[in-house]
């Protein structure tokens, strides 16, 4: 993430001048600040709890050389993971959506509008209300509906060739659908049922171990790096087919590619910890408004996200302890006033 | 049907001159919308859970005579069917005005957050004040409703500078999801509001009367009023800001004015009949793949085709399933659905 930043800034300063020098500096700036944000979030992850542990107790902990067994347990197989999984998953929502909102051109994209979100609801919804199934399969479920909702609406959308703006509005008309069925589904079973499908639905990391971020974060060395090769030929793409393809982009091929990352990454998302509303569509928003850049920015859409879940998971867990909030909700909430307040600063700088 | 004549005045000139195709398609499509509307008008008023022949139905609807016959047309299915009417058509106009206000073909009402308002005021009125039944929620719902509608538009715009289209839809994200965060966190907490909550989310006008037809109507006739006195400015608009401006148009009023007209429409309907999905996204766009995109013709060909759409789902829903009753908003998503994307792999789109 961090490698093409000076490469960038390097290549800005040769061919453009200050303007964009300053531009790029922006960026980096805003990358560092990212990065120990999300450090920053991470010890405070460790600290923070019902067992609350000093840095240096948190430290032993985590080194496996303090003498407090009850310490060395929660940091090690708790708080640890927990921190890590919620980074990763908002990393892998954020860029899912920087990559969406390329492709469709559309500050709205995210992997919601090709039904994605909506479909795993459905796969999840299945499983627990007509088959009244454990956790694994619900994850299941989600996953294979997810990815067939949006398999679908790629075939569906699919007509000599792939334009952006098709594929989104299949995807809605299809994900319309889908929640019909949710909602359907939802009114028509006990109310018990109902209600622990919805707290599915909010997302959590409650129960994440070891064995789901290790999954995740080996998923995500392979995914975030095509995502960040992705990026440049998508820039290209925003000057319009023709124009790419004379400057050799092959721009089906790139859409396609697109939208398998972006599932891939979603997908993995989704099974580590239930579906998570709104990072993919506000953290790329977010982090393009940090920069002040109109580029894809996968990099930043990252950090973002990133800290952004971490923050809501640290929030869930500690507002109301010892009741856990699912971490869907905070990341709305703390999400869309940031961009609310986001949204106001930059009306006040375009009107004085 | 007539060609609109060239301009007389410049705020008339037509976005696009219409070919003889198009108003041969315009006198087509209007001719069949209303042909459905009346047909669904007519199966509306004959059926039901109660078998009642149709000459029958046609006597006591002419001239009730207390009996049991008489008090269900009268009673039941004439307010429902009178409710759905004006319920679609505030809906599709509601949504025609969105997508034109904000240019983009994603937008409906929802955007302007009022189904996460009114669900918002429903599910706090539940929790907090014990409310229960629609004539309690009316109220709640429209004022939820609107205040989310002022919310996104002065965060979208400002006293001096009216709200750019891409600024409006980010900014009804931002507190649309803001707002569906908190009601997600209230229908966890509490059982009761879940309970309530997903009935009312469905979308359905499954025993309104008369009263509630009474007070939402008025709100929705000046709704529509207005948006028909808009379409002239709203096409000026549609060539981009600058140049409907040198057309004469007031861009900050026609702007203020269609969010006026889109929360009366879609807050009254939403308050009668609980958020019914697909209608404000798929009905105008059905209307502009018919009509082309001047206003003038897409605001009156949803006008009527979108309570057509509704009055079929209704029925299809009272007997699906019966003697159960489906919610008339999961329906019309899922017969506007697969007709939604059909239109969409057929067409070229129209752009807005």
């Amino acid at each position: 993430m961090t490698a093409t930043t000076p490469a960038r800034s390097r290549w800005a300063s040769l061919r453009v001048g200050h303007a964009a020098l300053r531009l790029e500096r922006r960026c980096l700036w805003i990358g560092t600040a990212g990065i120990a944000a999300s450090l920053a979030l991470a010890v405070a992850a460790l600290l923070i709890g019902d067992y609350p542990l000093s840095p240096v107790q948190a430290m032993q902990a985590l080194l496996g050389t303090g003498d407090d067994p009850l310490a060395t347990f929660f940091v090690q197989r708790q708080r640890a993971p927990r921190m890590l999984a919620a980074w990763l998953v908002g990393a892998a929502l954020a860029v899912s959506g920087s990559l969406f909102q390329s492709v469709s051109r559309n500050p709205l994209g995210s992997p919601d509008v090709i039904g994605f979100t909506t479909g795993a609801a459905t796969g999840a919804l299945v499983q627990i209300v007509v088959f009244d199934a454990g956790p694994v399969a619900v994850a299941i479920g989600a996953l294979l509906g997810g990815a067939g909702t949006a398999a679908l609406v790629y075939l569906l959308a699919w007509r000599n060739g792939l334009t952006g703006t098709r594929l989104v509005l299949v995807g809605i008309g299809v994900a319309v659908c889908l929640q019909a069925v949710n909602n359907l589904l939802v009114l028509r079973t006990s109310l018990g049922t109902a209600q622990s499908a919805a707290s599915w639905l909010a997302g959590s990391f409650n129960a994440t171990t070891w064995d789901e971020t290790r999954l995740l974060a080996l998923a995500m060395t392979a995914l975030v790096p095509a995502a960040l090769l992705l990026a440049r030929p998508l820039g290209t793409l925003m000057l319009g087919d023709e124009l790419a393809a004379g400057l050799g982009i092959r721009p089906d091929r790139v859409r396609t590619l697109v939208v398998v990352v972006s599932v891939a990454l979603v997908s993995v998302a989704t099974a580590a910890a239930g579906p998570i509303a709104f990072v993919a569509l506000a953290a790329p928003q977010i982090a393009r408004r940090l920069t002040g850049t109109a580029s894809v920015g996968v990099g930043t859409a990252a950090l973002t996200g990133g800290a952004l879940v971490q923050a809501s998971d640290l929030v869930a867990q500690r507002l109301f302890a010892p009741t856990q909030l699912a971490v869907g909700v905070v990341t709305g909430t703390l999400g869309g006033l940031y961009l609310i307040w986001l949204l106001t600063r930059e009306w006040r700088r375009n009107t004085r | 049907m007539s060609l609109p004549k060239a301009s007389r005045t410049d705020l008339e000139t037509p976005v696009r001159s219409a070919s003889v195709g198009t108003a041969r398609r315009r006198g087509i499509g209007l001719a069949v919308a209303v042909a459905v509307v009346a047909t669904g008008v007519a199966v509306s008023l004959a059926v039901g859970s109660n078998p009642i022949p149709p000459a029958r139905v046609w006597e006591v609807l002419v001239s009730p005579d207390g009996s049991f016959e008489a008090i269900v047309v009268q009673q039941h299915r004439l307010p429902r069917t009178l409710l759905l009417l004006v319920v679609g058509a505030a809906l599709g106009v509601a949504g025609a005005l969105m997508q034109s206000l904000t240019r983009n073909p994603l937008a409906d009402p929802g955007l302007l957050g009022i189904n996460a308002g009114a669900s918002l005021a429903v599910v706090t009125a539940v929790a907090a004040a014990g409310a229960v039944g629609i004539a309690v929620y009316l109220w709640f719902a429209f004022a939820g409703a609107a205040l989310a509608a002022i919310a996104v538009y002065l965060l979208g715009g400002s006293a001096r500078t009216s709200p750019t289209p891409e600024r409006l839809a980010l900014a009804g994200v931002a507190i649309s999801m803001t707002i569906s965060s908190l009601v997600q966190t209230v229908i966890l907490a509490d059982q009761n509001a879940f309970n309530e909550f997903r009935y009312w989310v469905a979308g359905s006008v499954e025993g309104r009367g008369f009263d509630i037809l009474l007070t939402v109507c008025w709100f929705i006739a000046a709704g529509l009023m207005l948006a028909l006195a808009l379409a002239p400015a709203l096409n000026a608009l549609a060539l981009g800001e600058t140049t409907g401006r040198a057309l004469g148009v007031n861009v900050r009023r026609t702007r203020a004015l269609a969010v006026v007209a889109i929360t009366l429409l879609a807050g009254a309907a939403t308050a009668a009949a609980g958020p019914i999905m697909f209608i404000g996204l798929g009905v105008p766009y059905l209307a502009r793949s018919v009509c082309g995109p001047d206003q003038r013709w897409v605001l009156p060909f949803t006008m009527i085709s979108a309570p057509a759409v509704v009055l079929a789902a209704d029925v299809v829903a009272r007997i699906v399933l019966a003697p159960a009753e489906v919610p008339v908003g999961v329906l019309a998503a899922l017969m506007g659905g697969p007709v939604f994307v059909l239109i969409v792999r057929r067409r070229r789109i129209e752009a807005l």
